[in-house]
């Protein structure tokens, strides 16, 4: 028996696994989620692979687009994401963190232009590795922290 | 090398070794007397949204020289930006009066954000504490004119190399040319060590040092100073003991060698004694000179005044 279905189950939409409790309000908060639709959170179950607990979002009646799961990956690496149609598992989508970021990562330099002068937030891949992306116009290069991530702009 | 003309020069992250090439070899032809005139007829906006005066004169020279017309405004006190107009909207404005705009802003990223609105080429003479790239061009095309070349050069970078962004837009240009290099700081004003990480896994030759006279041994081809600022020390005295060991004089350039050659962004307040200047090793007036054939020689390229 799956574990997820201890929350409810849904028919048709995105469900995301494995994500290190209590990060389930942030991807809600990342991915605008607040103001739209239905969605189940399900807090601090027990998991293997993540000591701290996990924590499993239900969205009803929409399917994640990629650039949306690519930017989970950004604080929840090991989240897996089923899409689920007519009750069924239609996709596995494999996540991967992106090369771009629009939107939901603000600069941490307060002197940046996206801070100052209404320039769109983009970040740019920096390292793979360390996961730091640039900003494309401070230049500066940052670690990717749940506190700088947002709602879209 | 991509075409010049239409282009933004915003950062030298954007330019490639042949890029700088171009722009090295075109200011020595005009400095030269070729591409006269190659301005006429292009007007270009100056818009400084903080002052820098030796920028702007060097700037607004080059243009008039190239036979170009200049307008703007020198600081924001005269801007629209105190009616409360957007940055964005200042430039929307701007671009449909002129062929080109240079651009000064104390915030990062200003100047791409420009370039991004404005449907002429926008050049960056500085974004807060990110870019400056007209300076490290005008750095490279001074280190050609002396050496006549730019390959495989020894320069021992010296002052605050954590935060000068002038120093490490040059780190990064003459690590693209072989160049072998000494940084030479107080321990708190070290370069960063993410930019000495890059160096090494770009396979390039550096050592640090604590004083000018720890290089000695390398014969150095140029000795490049920049300021020390008295607010990155809390304490007045530790700056002033920390200054006292940068500060380049006749002995210094004795220690060094003969053949070396000190260049500095300017302005300079005492961290070159005036004894230096009248020596044939001091080369920091005609670097700052060369700010004018290096601009002359951008603008045209962008502007399509110069193939
Ligand atoms: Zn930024």
């Amino acid at each position: 028996m799956e574990r997820a279905y201890k929350v409810y189950a849904i028919n048709n939409g995105t469900v995301i696994d494995h994500i290190p409790t209590p990060l389930a309000l942030k991807v809600v908060e990342i991915l605008g989620l607040g103001n739209e639709g239905i969605f189940t959170i399900g807090v601090g179950f027990q998991s293997k692979s993540l000591p701290g607990g996990k924590d499993i979002l239900k969205i009803e009646n929409r399917i994640l687009l990629e650039s949306e799961t690519d930017t989970i990956a950004l604080i929840a690496p090991d989240a897996t994401i089923n899409i689920i149609k007519d009750g069924r598992v239609s996709e596995k989508r494999i996540i991967s963190i992106p090369q771009s970021i629009y939107g939901v990562m603000q600069c941490p330099n307060p002197n940046c232009a996206t801070n100052k002068l209404g320039a769109h937030r983009h970040f740019e891949l920096e390292d793979k590795n360390t996961m730091t992306y640039r900003c494309q116009y401070c230049e500066r290069v940052t670690e990717i922290l749940p506190e700088n991530l947002t709602a879209p702009e | 090398m991509s075409s010049f003309k239409g282009r933004n020069i915003i950062s030298l992250r954007d330019m490639t070794t042949p890029d700088l090439w171009k722009i090295v070899t075109t200011a020595e032809e005009v400095k030269s007397g070729k591409h006269r005139g190659c301005l006429l007829d292009k007007t270009i906006a100056s818009l400084f949204f903080e002052p820098s005066t030796r920028t702007r004169l060097s700037f607004e020279s080059a243009v008039v020289k190239s036979g170009g017309s200049v307008f703007g405004f020198a600081d924001p006190g005269s801007s629209s930006q105190k009616k409360g107009e957007s940055f964005s909207d200042s430039i929307r404005t701007v671009t449909g009066y002129c062929d080109a705009m240079v651009i000064r802003h104390p915030v990062e990223g200003a100047a791409r954000l420009a370039s991004e609105v404005a449907s002429v080429p926008v050049i960056n003479a500085g974004d807060g504490a990110n870019q400056h790239p007209t300076q490290t061009f005008l750095d490279l095309f001074t280190i050609y004119e002396e050496f006549g070349r730019l390959e495989n050069l020894k320069i021992g970078i010296m002052g605050d190399l954590k935060y000068g962004r002038t120093v490490h837009s040059l780190t990064h240009a003459m690590s693209l040319f072989g160049a072998e290099m000494v940084f030479i700081s107080p321990p708190s004003l070290e370069m960063p060590s993410t930019i000495l990480s890059d160096l090494s896994d770009k396979g390039v030759h550096f050592r640090t040092a604590k004083t000018p006279e720890d290089a000695a041994d390398m014969n150095l081809d140029i000795l490049y100073v920049t300021r020390i600022q008295k607010e990155r020390f809390g304490d007045p005295l530790e700056y002033k003991n920390v200054a006292h060991g940068y500060r380049i004089d006749r002995n210094t350039i004795a220690s060094l060698g003969e053949q070396v050659r000190i260049m500095h962004p300017l302005p300079r307040i005492d961290e070159i004694a005036e004894e230096v200047d009248n020596t044939p090793n001091a080369i920091y007036f005609t670097q700052a000179h060369n700010g004018v054939p290096t601009r002359q020689a951008l603008l045209g390229l962008v502007t399509g005044g110069i193939n």
